[in-house]
């Protein structure tokens, strides 16, 4: 039961760290916390249903389904498209509102504007898809026994590689390109960074569109695994910022670990307390870290 | 006549505009000189400086780069226009790399040029390049203003802007940096300097600028200035006593004051 319990909270800690890293990048380049983030999910989730219609029409070109996984080629490339999409979608709420805001705003102008982008957001979801769950697929999939007795889906192994790849993709775009090392600098002193050659206009514009496209592939593995409803982001809201809080603001490392801390804390929560206070559990998280470590595990001391 | 690299006129600026902090300063940096400019706190020296890098908003004036207005470049152009800044404060980027900061430095070079650049700035400070790939916030005082002057000097710029260069560095760190701002110019730099050591930072300049209340008090070679009664007395920290002492002496001497005799 334990490992069960476990496996569950690797996988779902999975999509939280995916979707996390955007919004620690947010908090420390733009600095604001963005609660519009957790929509990006949402939109990345529902644009990659629109895909899916037109790469579908070509699954004969494609193929089935991929091995054991309830899915083929046609929802992948829906994915791609759908973080392009969502990331052209970030760009516009950035050039219409947050860079307009944040050349006079102050901080709670900001948070309280990305209040209402995500308010907006979500009701136009409901507006064009409307208020009822969808799936992406209705092909029922068994699960797979692993030892241990434990259950997981191929659908779920296949998100958990997924997340590995990305994260070992954005660790060596971060560490080994100039625009990745601009990124850090950005990050830590936007002025000198500026004065040593940065664009940090484009550098922001870069923070939105990884944010919004990690985001768009974690609302995607989360539509997958679950379902797509509206509240889809809304109801990882805050499993997303204790993740990103615990992990420290710009750190990607931190915001993977503090995904799978909050994923392990809320499955192995439901084995001493009801199920049903199971999302109050990222919430305490996010209180415990405030009070014991403000700048989270990975930030940077103050 | 030796040819102006920057051309700084009527320069009004401050963090608003309402307040502003200069008030018409006009400052010339020639080919292949060091410039240092000097005046008590508030002055408006590191303003200037910010203002000239594109940090603080110019609102009246006029900024000229070999002929060429930078008075509203955007600072991400300045590196590449040939002015290398280094701030006062946080001069380096400490979770990087030695390294990573020079990458960056680098920036607006191609990627093959960049690294050639790196690789002459390793041979021309091998403390950086023994120690590439430790994180730069574990330097010494010294050694990060080594990196930061490294840093700025990548893209190899006309106008090195540097703003206290020796602030908290030992005397002997200090020292070691003034030789490496002679050495700019050697290198074909021309540098412009803030410092509150003035008069050390006047005994390796050629010229020299006293800002008082965001307007020019006082202009000249370094050497006039160093021994100017009035300047000694007024912003090199030096009692009237000293200056009248020292004045009497020969020019360039050692400081030989008593301060017990003061009293």
């Amino acid at each position: 039961m334990l490992l069960q319990h476990i496996a569950d909270g690797v996988l779902s800690g999975a999509v939280v760290a995916l979707g996390a890293i955007g919004l620690s990048f947010a908090m420390k380049i733009l600095r604001f916390a963005n609660f519009s983030h957790s929509e990006l999910l949402t939109w990345g989730a529902y644009f990659a249903l629109v895909f899916l219609g037109f790469t579908t029409a070509f699954s004969d070109f494609f193929g089935g389904n991929i091995g054991p996984l309830s899915f083929g080629w046609p929802l992948l490339i829906a994915m791609v498209l759908s973080a392009v999409a969502t990331s052209v979608l970030a760009l516009v709420l950035h050039a219409l509102v947050f860079e307009k805001l944040g050349r006079g705003a102050g901080h709670m102008t900001m948070v309280f504007a990305s209040f209402g982008i995500a308010l907006l957001l979500r009701h136009v979801v409901v507006l064009i898809w409307g208020p009822n769950p969808i799936y992406y697929s209705n092909e029922l999939q068994f699960a797979v026994l692993l030892p241990g007795n434990v259950r997981v889906m191929p659908d779920q192994v296949f998100l958990l590689g997924l997340t590995i790849v990305l994260v070992v993709s954005l660790h060596l775009f971060m560490t080994r390109s100039r625009a990745g090392i601009a990124m850090r600098g950005v990050s830590e002193n936007p002025d000198l960074a500026r004065v040593s050659g940065v664009n940090v206009d484009n550098v922001v514009r870069w923070v939105w569109v990884i944010g919004a496209s990690m985001a768009a592939i974690a609302g995607v593995l989360y539509g997958l695994t679950v379902q797509l409803r509206p509240e889809l982001g809304f109801g990882l809201i805050l499993p997303l910022f204790a993740a990103a809080i615990l992990g420290g603001a710009g750190s990607m490392y931190g915001a993977v670990i503090g995904g799978l801390v909050v994923g392990l804390s809320e499955n192995l929560s439901v084995m001493i307390i009801p199920t049903t206070y199971k999302p109050a559990v990222p919430f305490l998280l996010i209180l415990l870290i405030l009070y014991f470590r403000p700048d989270g595990l990975f930030g940077e001391r103050r | 006549m030796t040819r102006n690299v920057l051309e700084a006129s009527g320069i009004f600026a401050g963090y608003s505009p309402e307040l502003p902090i200069l008030h018409g300063v006009d400052l010339n940096v020639g080919q292949g000189e060091v410039v240092t400019i000097i005046g008590p706190n508030g002055a408006g020296k590191s303003t200037f400086i910010k203002a000239i890098a594109g940090l603080v908003t110019v609102t009246a004036g006029n900024v000229q780069l070999n002929g060429r207005n930078i008075t509203h470049i955007r600072s991400h152009r300045l590196a590449a226009s040939g002015v290398g800044f280094v701030p006062q404060n946080g001069n380096i980027f400490t979770t990087l790399s030695i390294h990573e900061n020079l990458v960056l430095g680098a920036i607006s070079l191609r990627s093959k040029p960049a690294r050639q650049r790196i690789a002459e700035i390793y041979r021309q400070y091998p403390v950086l390049q023994e120690r590439q790939f430790e994180k730069a916030g574990i330097l010494s005082g010294g050694q990060r203003q080594i990196l930061a002057v490294a840093r700025a000097l990548l893209t190899h710029p006309r106008l090195m802007l540097l703003d206290e260069p020796t602030a908290g560095l030992s005397p002997k760190a200090a020292a070691e940096l003034f030789s490496v701002v002679r050495s700019l110019v050697d290198s074909g730099s021309s540098v412009l300097m803030v410092e509150q050591n003035a008069r050390a930072a006047l005994r390796v300049s050629d010229r020299g600028y006293v800002l008082a209340e965001g307007r020019n008090h006082a202009d000249g070679t370094a050497a006039a200035l160093l021994d100017d009664n009035d300047i000694r007395h007024i912003f090199l920290g030096m009692p009237q006593q000293y200056a009248d002492h020292h004045i009497a002496g020969q020019n360039g001497e050692r400081d030989h004051y008593n301060p017990r005799e003061s009293n």
